[in-house]
Protein backbone atom coordinates (compact mmCIF):
# COMPACT_ATOMS: atom_id res chain seq x y z
CA UNK A 1 0.00 0.00 0.00
CA UNK A 2 2.81 2.41 0.94
CA UNK A 3 6.32 1.63 -0.24
CA UNK A 4 9.23 3.93 0.60
CA UNK A 5 12.38 3.05 -1.28
CA UNK A 6 15.51 4.90 -0.16
CA UNK A 7 13.33 7.98 0.35
CA UNK A 8 15.31 11.17 0.96
CA UNK A 9 13.65 14.54 1.50
CA UNK A 10 15.59 17.76 1.63
CA UNK A 11 13.90 20.86 3.10
CA UNK A 12 16.04 23.85 2.26
CA UNK A 13 19.49 23.04 3.60
CA UNK A 14 18.17 20.48 6.07
CA UNK A 15 17.80 16.79 5.33
CA UNK A 16 14.48 15.92 6.97
CA UNK A 17 14.53 12.30 5.84
CA UNK A 18 17.55 10.31 4.75
CA UNK A 19 17.41 6.94 3.05
CA UNK A 20 14.13 5.70 4.52
CA UNK A 21 12.80 2.37 3.24
CA UNK A 22 9.74 0.51 4.48
CA UNK A 23 6.65 -1.21 3.22
CA UNK A 24 3.19 -1.39 4.76
CA UNK A 25 0.15 -3.14 3.34
CA UNK A 26 -3.58 -2.71 3.50
CA UNK A 27 -4.83 -3.37 7.02
CA UNK A 28 -1.47 -2.54 8.59
CA UNK A 29 -1.16 -0.01 11.39
CA UNK A 30 2.16 1.82 11.28
CA UNK A 31 3.27 3.89 14.27
CA UNK A 32 5.97 6.46 13.46
CA UNK A 33 8.06 7.41 16.49
CA UNK A 34 11.02 9.67 17.02
CA UNK A 35 12.18 12.94 18.53
CA UNK A 36 10.75 16.34 17.56
CA UNK A 37 12.24 17.50 14.27
CA UNK A 38 13.02 13.88 13.39
CA UNK A 39 11.13 14.00 10.09
CA UNK A 40 7.89 12.35 11.21
CA UNK A 41 5.56 15.07 9.94
CA UNK A 42 7.66 15.39 6.78
CA UNK A 43 6.98 11.73 6.10
CA UNK A 44 3.23 12.32 6.43
CA UNK A 45 3.44 15.30 4.07
CA UNK A 46 5.35 13.19 1.57
CA UNK A 47 2.64 10.54 1.70
CA UNK A 48 0.04 13.29 1.19
CA UNK A 49 1.99 14.42 -1.87
CA UNK A 50 2.73 17.88 -0.42
CA UNK A 51 6.51 17.45 -0.44
CA UNK A 52 8.20 15.65 -3.35
CA UNK A 53 11.05 13.21 -2.64
CA UNK A 54 14.53 14.64 -3.32
CA UNK A 55 15.75 11.16 -4.18
CA UNK A 56 14.44 7.65 -3.84
CA UNK A 57 10.73 7.07 -4.16
CA UNK A 58 7.51 6.82 -2.24
CA UNK A 59 4.75 4.92 -3.97
CA UNK A 60 1.19 4.39 -2.91
CA UNK A 61 -1.29 1.74 -3.94
CA UNK A 62 -0.64 -1.58 -5.52
CA UNK A 63 0.73 -2.43 -8.93
CA UNK A 64 -0.25 0.11 -11.53
CA UNK A 65 -2.89 1.99 -9.60
CA UNK A 66 -2.20 5.67 -9.87
CA UNK A 67 -1.51 7.91 -6.90
CA UNK A 68 -4.55 10.08 -7.67
CA UNK A 69 -6.88 7.10 -7.36
CA UNK A 70 -5.74 6.32 -3.83
CA UNK A 71 -7.97 7.95 -1.24
CA UNK A 72 -6.09 9.35 1.74
CA UNK A 73 -7.70 10.62 4.93
CA UNK A 74 -5.63 13.04 7.02
CA UNK A 75 -6.05 14.17 10.63
CA UNK A 76 -3.64 17.08 11.22
CA UNK A 77 -2.19 18.20 14.53
CA UNK A 78 -5.11 19.90 16.22
CA UNK A 79 -2.96 22.36 18.13
CA UNK A 80 -1.65 23.90 14.91
CA UNK A 81 -5.11 24.85 13.62
CA UNK A 82 -6.69 28.30 13.62
CA UNK A 83 -9.59 28.01 16.04
CA UNK A 84 -10.81 31.56 15.40
CA UNK A 85 -12.13 30.64 11.95
CA UNK A 86 -15.92 31.02 11.91
CA UNK A 87 -17.28 27.59 10.98
CA UNK A 88 -19.55 24.81 12.14
CA UNK A 89 -18.22 21.29 12.49
CA UNK A 90 -20.45 19.92 9.74
CA UNK A 91 -18.96 22.40 7.26
CA UNK A 92 -15.45 21.21 8.03
CA UNK A 93 -16.52 17.61 7.41
CA UNK A 94 -18.15 18.56 4.11
CA UNK A 95 -14.90 20.03 2.75
CA UNK A 96 -13.75 16.48 2.26
CA UNK A 97 -16.56 15.77 -0.22
CA UNK A 98 -16.45 19.16 -1.91
CA UNK A 99 -12.70 19.85 -1.99
CA UNK A 100 -13.44 23.48 -1.07
CA UNK A 101 -15.20 25.36 1.71
CA UNK A 102 -19.03 25.09 1.47
CA UNK A 103 -21.12 28.28 1.27
CA UNK A 104 -24.37 26.48 1.91
CA UNK A 105 -24.65 22.74 2.34
CA UNK A 106 -26.87 20.82 -0.04
CA UNK A 107 -29.02 18.13 1.54
CA UNK A 108 -26.89 15.34 0.07
CA UNK A 109 -23.62 16.84 1.34
CA UNK A 110 -25.18 17.46 4.75
CA UNK A 111 -26.45 13.87 5.00
CA UNK A 112 -23.11 12.38 4.01
CA UNK A 113 -21.29 14.63 6.50
CA UNK A 114 -23.72 13.81 9.28
CA UNK A 115 -23.30 10.08 8.62
CA UNK A 116 -19.52 10.48 8.92
CA UNK A 117 -19.90 12.39 12.19
CA UNK A 118 -22.24 9.69 13.50
CA UNK A 119 -19.70 6.95 12.70
CA UNK A 120 -17.17 8.58 15.02
CA UNK A 121 -19.77 9.42 17.69
CA UNK A 122 -19.71 13.16 17.04
CA UNK A 123 -23.16 13.82 15.53
CA UNK A 124 -24.01 16.07 18.48
CA UNK A 125 -21.15 18.41 17.52
CA UNK A 126 -22.40 19.06 13.97
CA UNK A 127 -23.84 22.54 14.55
CA UNK A 128 -21.23 23.67 17.07
CA UNK A 129 -18.68 26.25 16.07
CA UNK A 130 -15.11 25.02 15.69
CA UNK A 131 -13.88 27.53 18.25
CA UNK A 132 -16.09 26.09 20.98
CA UNK A 133 -14.86 22.49 20.59
CA UNK A 134 -12.29 20.90 22.87
CA UNK A 135 -9.14 19.47 21.29
CA UNK A 136 -10.55 15.96 21.48
CA UNK A 137 -13.85 17.01 19.91
CA UNK A 138 -12.19 18.85 17.04
CA UNK A 139 -10.02 15.83 16.43
CA UNK A 140 -13.16 13.67 16.31
CA UNK A 141 -14.60 16.03 13.70
CA UNK A 142 -11.38 15.78 11.69
CA UNK A 143 -11.54 12.01 11.94
CA UNK A 144 -15.07 12.15 10.51
CA UNK A 145 -13.73 14.36 7.74
CA UNK A 146 -10.81 12.04 7.06
CA UNK A 147 -12.92 8.88 6.93
CA UNK A 148 -15.93 10.22 5.03
CA UNK A 149 -14.89 8.71 1.72
CA UNK A 150 -13.63 5.42 3.21
CA UNK A 151 -9.96 6.07 2.52
CA UNK A 152 -7.49 3.27 1.87
CA UNK A 153 -4.88 5.20 3.85
CA UNK A 154 -5.54 7.12 7.07
CA UNK A 155 -2.83 9.49 8.34
CA UNK A 156 -2.79 10.95 11.85
CA UNK A 157 -0.28 13.48 13.17
CA UNK A 158 0.23 13.21 16.94
CA UNK A 159 -3.43 12.55 17.73
CA UNK A 160 -2.71 12.28 21.46
CA UNK A 161 -1.37 15.83 21.82
CA UNK A 162 -3.69 18.15 23.71
CA UNK A 163 -6.24 15.44 24.48
CA UNK A 164 -6.99 13.79 27.81
CA UNK A 165 -6.47 10.08 28.46
CA UNK A 166 -10.15 9.15 28.13
CA UNK A 167 -10.31 10.96 24.80
CA UNK A 168 -7.29 9.14 23.42
CA UNK A 169 -8.62 5.77 24.60
CA UNK A 170 -11.85 6.41 22.64
CA UNK A 171 -9.81 7.49 19.64
CA UNK A 172 -7.76 4.29 19.63
CA UNK A 173 -10.94 2.22 19.85
CA UNK A 174 -12.18 4.00 16.73
CA UNK A 175 -8.86 3.48 14.98
CA UNK A 176 -9.01 -0.23 15.83
CA UNK A 177 -12.38 -0.30 14.11
CA UNK A 178 -11.07 1.30 10.90
CA UNK A 179 -8.01 -0.89 11.03
CA UNK A 180 -9.73 -4.24 11.50
CA UNK A 181 -13.15 -3.77 9.88
CA UNK A 182 -12.50 -1.34 7.06
CA UNK A 183 -9.03 -2.79 6.42
CA UNK A 184 -7.63 0.75 6.28
CA UNK A 185 -3.88 1.24 6.25
CA UNK A 186 -3.21 3.56 9.20
CA UNK A 187 -0.07 5.65 9.57
CA UNK A 188 0.13 7.45 12.90
CA UNK A 189 2.85 9.81 14.09
CA UNK A 190 2.89 9.55 17.86
CA UNK A 191 4.86 10.08 21.03
CA UNK A 192 2.82 7.42 22.80
CA UNK A 193 5.02 4.32 23.05
CA UNK A 194 2.30 2.21 24.63
CA UNK A 195 0.00 2.77 21.69
CA UNK A 196 2.77 1.89 19.29
CA UNK A 197 3.39 -1.27 21.20
CA UNK A 198 -0.17 -2.45 21.73
CA UNK A 199 -2.08 -1.16 18.69
CA UNK A 200 0.39 -0.92 15.83
CA UNK A 201 1.30 -3.80 13.55
CA UNK A 202 4.50 -2.02 12.49
CA UNK A 203 6.77 0.58 14.02
CA UNK A 204 9.10 3.02 12.28
CA UNK A 205 11.70 4.82 14.37
CA UNK A 206 12.91 8.02 12.74
CA UNK A 207 15.61 10.46 13.68
CA UNK A 208 15.96 12.03 10.21
CA UNK A 209 17.27 8.66 9.21
CA UNK A 210 15.55 5.35 9.65
CA UNK A 211 16.72 3.69 12.83
CA UNK A 212 14.37 0.77 12.86
CA UNK A 213 11.39 -0.68 11.06
CA UNK A 214 9.50 -3.82 11.92
CA UNK A 215 6.98 -5.43 14.22
CA UNK A 216 6.66 -3.56 17.54
CA UNK A 217 8.17 -6.36 19.61
CA UNK A 218 11.32 -6.41 17.49
CA UNK A 219 11.57 -2.70 16.56
CA UNK A 220 11.01 -1.27 20.02
CA UNK A 221 14.17 -2.56 21.56
CA UNK A 222 16.07 -0.70 24.19
CA UNK A 223 18.99 -0.07 21.87
CA UNK A 224 16.81 1.29 19.08
CA UNK A 225 15.02 3.67 21.43
CA UNK A 226 18.29 4.87 22.86
CA UNK A 227 19.65 5.44 19.38
CA UNK A 228 16.55 7.39 18.42
CA UNK A 229 16.55 9.73 21.37
CA UNK A 230 20.21 9.69 22.22
CA UNK A 231 19.49 8.77 25.84
CA UNK A 232 22.31 7.17 27.67
CA UNK A 233 22.24 5.69 31.14
CA UNK A 234 18.54 5.25 31.79
CA UNK A 235 15.85 3.08 30.34
CA UNK A 236 12.18 3.51 29.56
CA UNK A 237 10.31 0.98 31.63
CA UNK A 238 6.87 2.32 30.74
CA UNK A 239 7.02 -0.06 27.80
CA UNK A 240 8.26 -2.94 29.83
CA UNK A 241 4.98 -4.72 30.47
CA UNK A 242 5.59 -7.82 28.41
CA UNK A 243 8.33 -6.01 26.51
CA UNK A 244 11.54 -7.71 25.50
CA UNK A 245 13.89 -5.41 27.34
CA UNK A 246 14.81 -5.21 31.03
CA UNK A 247 13.31 -2.60 33.33
CA UNK A 248 15.24 0.34 34.64
CA UNK A 249 14.20 3.33 36.66
CA UNK A 250 11.06 5.18 35.60
CA UNK A 251 11.62 8.02 33.19
CA UNK A 252 9.16 10.86 33.70
CA UNK B 1 -36.30 74.17 2.53
CA UNK B 2 -37.67 74.33 6.04
CA UNK B 3 -35.41 75.09 9.01
CA UNK B 4 -36.16 71.61 10.29
CA UNK B 5 -34.60 70.05 7.18
CA UNK B 6 -31.59 72.29 7.40
CA UNK B 7 -30.86 70.91 10.83
CA UNK B 8 -31.01 67.37 9.49
CA UNK B 9 -28.78 67.33 6.44
CA UNK B 10 -28.92 63.50 6.15
CA UNK B 11 -32.63 63.43 5.46
CA UNK B 12 -33.23 61.91 2.00
CA UNK B 13 -35.39 64.82 0.84
CA UNK B 14 -32.63 67.38 1.08
CA UNK B 15 -29.93 64.96 0.04
CA UNK B 16 -31.71 63.70 -3.06
CA UNK B 17 -32.26 67.15 -4.45
CA UNK B 18 -28.62 67.98 -4.12
CA UNK B 19 -26.00 65.32 -4.82
CA UNK B 20 -27.99 63.50 -7.47
CA UNK B 21 -27.36 66.43 -9.82
CA UNK B 22 -23.61 66.20 -9.46
CA UNK B 23 -21.95 63.86 -11.93
CA UNK B 24 -18.81 63.59 -9.80
CA UNK B 25 -20.89 62.56 -6.81
CA UNK B 26 -22.65 59.82 -8.78
CA UNK B 27 -19.26 58.54 -10.00
CA UNK B 28 -17.93 58.66 -6.45
CA UNK B 29 -20.95 56.79 -5.07
CA UNK B 30 -20.87 54.06 -7.70
CA UNK B 31 -17.12 53.54 -7.40
CA UNK B 32 -17.24 53.86 -3.59
CA UNK B 33 -19.91 51.20 -3.29
CA UNK B 34 -18.15 48.83 -5.73
CA UNK B 35 -14.75 49.30 -4.09
CA UNK B 36 -16.30 49.01 -0.62
CA UNK B 37 -17.95 45.73 -1.60
CA UNK B 38 -14.81 44.26 -3.18
CA UNK B 39 -12.38 45.34 -0.46
CA UNK B 40 -14.57 43.96 2.30
CA UNK B 41 -15.03 40.70 0.36
CA UNK B 42 -11.26 40.16 0.09
CA UNK B 43 -10.98 41.56 3.63
CA UNK B 44 -12.75 38.51 5.08
CA UNK B 45 -9.82 36.36 3.91
CA UNK B 46 -7.21 38.94 4.90
CA UNK B 47 -8.55 39.21 8.45
CA UNK B 48 -8.78 35.43 8.95
CA UNK B 49 -5.28 34.96 7.49
CA UNK B 50 -3.94 37.61 9.88
CA UNK B 51 -2.68 39.68 6.97
CA UNK B 52 -4.14 43.02 8.06
CA UNK B 53 -0.80 44.69 7.35
CA UNK B 54 -0.99 43.60 3.69
CA UNK B 55 -3.52 46.30 2.71
CA UNK B 56 -1.30 49.03 4.07
CA UNK B 57 1.78 47.48 2.47
CA UNK B 58 0.21 47.27 -0.99
CA UNK B 59 -1.17 50.81 -0.74
CA UNK B 60 2.33 52.11 -0.05
CA UNK B 61 3.65 50.01 -2.91
CA UNK B 62 1.09 51.79 -5.09
CA UNK B 63 2.65 55.09 -4.02
CA UNK B 64 5.85 53.99 -5.76
CA UNK B 65 3.83 53.24 -8.89
CA UNK B 66 2.00 56.55 -8.79
CA UNK B 67 5.28 58.45 -8.41
CA UNK B 68 6.71 56.55 -11.38
CA UNK B 69 3.63 57.46 -13.44
CA UNK B 70 4.02 61.14 -12.55
CA UNK B 71 7.68 60.96 -13.52
CA UNK B 72 6.81 59.37 -16.87
CA UNK B 73 3.79 61.66 -17.26
CA UNK B 74 1.40 58.76 -17.64
CA UNK B 75 -2.01 58.01 -16.14
CA UNK B 76 -1.21 57.04 -12.50
CA UNK B 77 -3.63 54.11 -12.45
CA UNK B 78 -2.16 52.50 -15.57
CA UNK B 79 1.33 52.43 -14.07
CA UNK B 80 0.38 51.89 -10.43
CA UNK B 81 -1.71 48.79 -11.17
CA UNK B 82 1.07 46.70 -12.79
CA UNK B 83 3.62 48.10 -10.30
CA UNK B 84 1.51 47.02 -7.32
CA UNK B 85 0.70 43.65 -8.90
CA UNK B 86 4.44 42.94 -9.20
CA UNK B 87 4.95 43.86 -5.53
CA UNK B 88 1.99 41.66 -4.49
CA UNK B 89 3.40 38.71 -6.44
CA UNK B 90 6.83 39.26 -4.90
CA UNK B 91 5.38 39.34 -1.37
CA UNK B 92 3.46 36.12 -1.95
CA UNK B 93 6.50 34.47 -3.52
CA UNK B 94 8.70 35.30 -0.53
CA UNK B 95 5.97 34.19 1.89
CA UNK B 96 5.46 30.83 0.20
CA UNK B 97 8.95 29.98 -1.09
CA UNK B 98 11.31 31.21 1.62
CA UNK B 99 11.47 30.83 5.37
CA UNK B 100 10.43 34.48 5.83
CA UNK B 101 6.90 35.26 7.06
CA UNK B 102 4.36 37.36 5.15
CA UNK B 103 4.63 40.37 7.48
CA UNK B 104 8.40 40.45 6.96
CA UNK B 105 7.98 40.38 3.17
CA UNK B 106 5.35 43.14 3.39
CA UNK B 107 7.64 45.22 5.62
CA UNK B 108 10.46 45.01 3.07
CA UNK B 109 8.41 45.89 -0.01
CA UNK B 110 6.46 48.59 1.83
CA UNK B 111 9.70 50.46 2.52
CA UNK B 112 11.35 49.76 -0.84
CA UNK B 113 8.32 50.98 -2.81
CA UNK B 114 8.04 54.17 -0.77
CA UNK B 115 11.79 54.77 -1.17
CA UNK B 116 11.45 54.33 -4.94
CA UNK B 117 8.49 56.71 -4.93
CA UNK B 118 10.41 59.39 -3.08
CA UNK B 119 13.33 59.04 -5.50
CA UNK B 120 11.04 59.19 -8.57
CA UNK B 121 9.46 62.37 -7.19
CA UNK B 122 12.84 63.94 -6.48
CA UNK B 123 14.03 63.23 -10.04
CA UNK B 124 10.91 64.84 -11.44
CA UNK B 125 11.06 68.59 -11.67
CA UNK B 126 8.24 70.67 -10.27
CA UNK B 127 5.92 70.36 -7.31
CA UNK B 128 5.10 67.12 -5.53
CA UNK B 129 1.66 68.29 -4.52
CA UNK B 130 -0.15 66.00 -6.98
CA UNK B 131 1.61 62.92 -5.59
CA UNK B 132 0.78 63.78 -2.02
CA UNK B 133 -2.90 64.28 -2.83
CA UNK B 134 -2.96 60.48 -3.14
CA UNK B 135 -2.13 60.10 0.53
CA UNK B 136 -5.62 61.17 1.60
CA UNK B 137 -7.68 60.76 -1.56
CA UNK B 138 -10.47 62.95 -2.79
CA UNK B 139 -14.09 62.53 -3.73
CA UNK B 140 -13.50 64.85 -6.69
CA UNK B 141 -10.74 62.70 -8.12
CA UNK B 142 -12.78 59.91 -9.71
CA UNK B 143 -12.77 60.27 -13.49
CA UNK B 144 -14.86 58.31 -15.97
CA UNK B 145 -11.77 56.17 -16.78
CA UNK B 146 -11.33 55.37 -13.09
CA UNK B 147 -14.97 54.37 -12.85
CA UNK B 148 -14.66 51.99 -15.81
CA UNK B 149 -11.55 50.43 -14.34
CA UNK B 150 -13.37 49.90 -11.03
CA UNK B 151 -16.36 48.35 -12.84
CA UNK B 152 -13.98 46.00 -14.69
CA UNK B 153 -12.24 44.97 -11.45
CA UNK B 154 -15.61 44.43 -9.80
CA UNK B 155 -16.72 42.23 -12.70
CA UNK B 156 -13.57 40.12 -12.36
CA UNK B 157 -14.27 39.75 -8.64
CA UNK B 158 -17.83 38.57 -9.33
CA UNK B 159 -16.79 36.18 -12.12
CA UNK B 160 -14.09 34.49 -10.05
CA UNK B 161 -16.21 34.30 -6.90
CA UNK B 162 -17.87 30.91 -7.53
CA UNK B 163 -14.54 29.18 -7.99
CA UNK B 164 -12.24 31.10 -5.68
CA UNK B 165 -14.34 31.81 -2.59
CA UNK B 166 -14.55 28.17 -1.49
CA UNK B 167 -10.89 27.47 -2.31
CA UNK B 168 -9.62 30.56 -0.51
CA UNK B 169 -11.84 29.89 2.51
CA UNK B 170 -10.63 26.29 2.84
CA UNK B 171 -6.96 27.30 2.53
CA UNK B 172 -7.55 30.11 5.04
CA UNK B 173 -8.69 27.63 7.68
CA UNK B 174 -6.34 24.72 7.02
CA UNK B 175 -3.87 25.26 4.21
CA UNK B 176 -2.33 21.81 4.54
CA UNK B 177 -5.60 19.91 4.19
CA UNK B 178 -6.61 22.21 1.36
CA UNK B 179 -3.33 21.45 -0.41
CA UNK B 180 -3.79 17.74 0.12
CA UNK B 181 -7.30 17.82 -1.41
CA UNK B 182 -6.89 20.37 -4.12
CA UNK B 183 -3.85 21.20 -6.11
CA UNK B 184 -4.49 24.84 -6.92
CA UNK B 185 -3.89 26.40 -3.47
CA UNK B 186 -0.63 28.05 -4.58
CA UNK B 187 -2.19 29.45 -7.75
CA UNK B 188 -5.27 30.67 -5.86
CA UNK B 189 -3.06 32.53 -3.38
CA UNK B 190 -1.41 34.43 -6.23
CA UNK B 191 -4.87 35.27 -7.57
CA UNK B 192 -5.88 36.66 -4.14
CA UNK B 193 -2.78 38.84 -3.90
CA UNK B 194 -3.15 40.16 -7.46
CA UNK B 195 -6.88 40.92 -7.14
CA UNK B 196 -6.20 42.61 -3.84
CA UNK B 197 -3.45 44.76 -5.37
CA UNK B 198 -5.73 45.87 -8.19
CA UNK B 199 -8.60 46.68 -5.81
CA UNK B 200 -6.35 48.72 -3.54
CA UNK B 201 -4.93 50.78 -6.38
CA UNK B 202 -8.42 51.44 -7.72
CA UNK B 203 -9.57 52.65 -4.28
CA UNK B 204 -6.59 54.91 -3.56
CA UNK B 205 -7.78 57.95 -5.50
CA UNK B 206 -10.88 58.19 -3.39
CA UNK B 207 -9.75 56.81 -0.03
CA UNK B 208 -6.05 57.60 0.03
CA UNK B 209 -2.99 55.48 0.67
CA UNK B 210 -3.06 56.01 4.42
CA UNK B 211 -6.60 54.81 4.97
CA UNK B 212 -7.26 52.09 2.39
CA UNK B 213 -6.18 49.30 4.76
CA UNK B 214 -9.26 50.08 6.86
CA UNK B 215 -11.48 49.03 3.92
CA UNK B 216 -9.99 45.56 4.10
CA UNK B 217 -9.89 45.17 7.85
CA UNK B 218 -12.74 47.00 9.61
CA UNK B 219 -15.86 45.63 7.80
CA UNK B 220 -14.43 42.08 7.89
CA UNK B 221 -13.51 42.34 11.57
CA UNK B 222 -17.01 43.68 12.30
CA UNK B 223 -18.54 40.78 10.36
CA UNK B 224 -16.39 38.29 12.25
CA UNK B 225 -17.87 39.49 15.53
CA UNK B 226 -21.40 38.88 14.25
CA UNK B 227 -21.14 35.73 12.11
CA UNK B 228 -21.22 32.05 13.04
CA UNK B 229 -19.92 30.81 9.67
CA UNK B 230 -17.45 32.07 7.10
CA UNK B 231 -20.19 32.35 4.48
CA UNK B 232 -22.13 34.77 6.69
CA UNK B 233 -18.93 36.58 7.63
CA UNK B 234 -18.35 37.26 3.92
CA UNK B 235 -21.95 38.37 3.30
CA UNK B 236 -22.06 40.66 6.36
CA UNK B 237 -18.62 42.09 5.55
CA UNK B 238 -19.67 43.00 1.99
CA UNK B 239 -22.94 44.54 3.19
CA UNK B 240 -21.08 46.65 5.77
CA UNK B 241 -18.50 47.66 3.15
CA UNK B 242 -21.27 48.92 0.85
CA UNK B 243 -23.27 50.57 3.62
CA UNK B 244 -20.33 52.44 5.12
CA UNK B 245 -19.07 53.58 1.70
CA UNK B 246 -22.53 54.93 0.88
CA UNK B 247 -23.20 56.66 4.21
CA UNK B 248 -19.62 57.88 4.42
CA UNK B 249 -19.71 59.47 0.97
CA UNK B 250 -23.05 61.18 1.57
CA UNK B 251 -21.79 62.37 4.95
CA UNK B 252 -18.57 63.62 3.44
CA UNK B 253 -20.49 65.54 0.77
CA UNK B 254 -23.02 67.05 3.15
CA UNK B 255 -20.56 67.98 5.87
CA UNK B 256 -17.72 68.85 3.50
CA UNK B 257 -15.33 66.34 5.06
CA UNK B 258 -12.62 64.21 3.35
CA UNK B 259 -14.33 61.19 1.79
CA UNK B 260 -11.91 58.41 2.78
CA UNK B 261 -11.74 59.49 6.39
CA UNK B 262 -15.52 59.82 6.66
CA UNK B 263 -16.06 56.32 5.25
CA UNK B 264 -13.50 54.87 7.67
CA UNK B 265 -15.27 56.57 10.58
CA UNK B 266 -18.58 55.04 9.42
CA UNK B 267 -16.89 51.63 9.36
CA UNK B 268 -15.59 52.28 12.86
CA UNK B 269 -19.08 53.15 14.14
CA UNK B 270 -20.39 49.81 12.80
CA UNK B 271 -17.44 48.05 14.40
CA UNK B 272 -18.17 49.70 17.75
CA UNK B 273 -21.83 48.66 17.55
CA UNK B 274 -20.85 45.07 16.63
CA UNK B 275 -18.48 44.98 19.57
CA UNK B 276 -21.30 46.00 21.91
CA UNK B 277 -23.70 43.45 20.35
CA UNK B 278 -21.18 40.61 20.59
CA UNK B 279 -20.33 41.47 24.22
CA UNK B 280 -24.00 41.65 25.07
CA UNK B 281 -24.66 38.31 23.34
CA UNK B 282 -21.85 36.52 25.14
CA UNK B 283 -22.70 38.04 28.53
CA UNK B 284 -24.42 35.63 30.95
CA UNK B 285 -28.19 36.13 30.65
Amino acid sequence: MIVADHLTVQLGDRTALRDVSFRVEQGNFLAVLGPNGGGKSTLLKSILGLIPPTSGSLSLGTGNSRRQSIKIGYVPQIKSLDRSFPARSVELVATSVLGRWPHRLSKTDRDVSMAALERVGAAHLAQQSIGSLSGGELQRVYLARATISEPQILLLDEPESGIDVAGTADLYTLLEHFHTEANTCIVMVTHDWDVAFYHATHVLLLNNQQLCFGKPETALTDVAIRNTFGHVGHKHDTLAIGAPFPTGHRHD
Amino acid sequence: MTPWQLEHPFLPVTVMTDWIQNAFMIRALVSGVLVGALASYYGAFIVQRRLSFLGSGLAHAAFGGIALALLLQQDPLLIAIPFTIIVAIAINWIRSETILAADTAIGIFFAVAVALGVIFLSIRKGTTYDAFSYLFGSILAISMTDLWIIILIFAIGILTLPRLWGNWAFATFDEESARADNHSVGRDDYALYVLLAVTIVAAIKMVGILLIAAFLVIPAATARLLSPTFFWMTVVSVCLGILSAFTGLIGSYELDLPSGATIVLCQAIFFGLALLVSRWRSAPQ
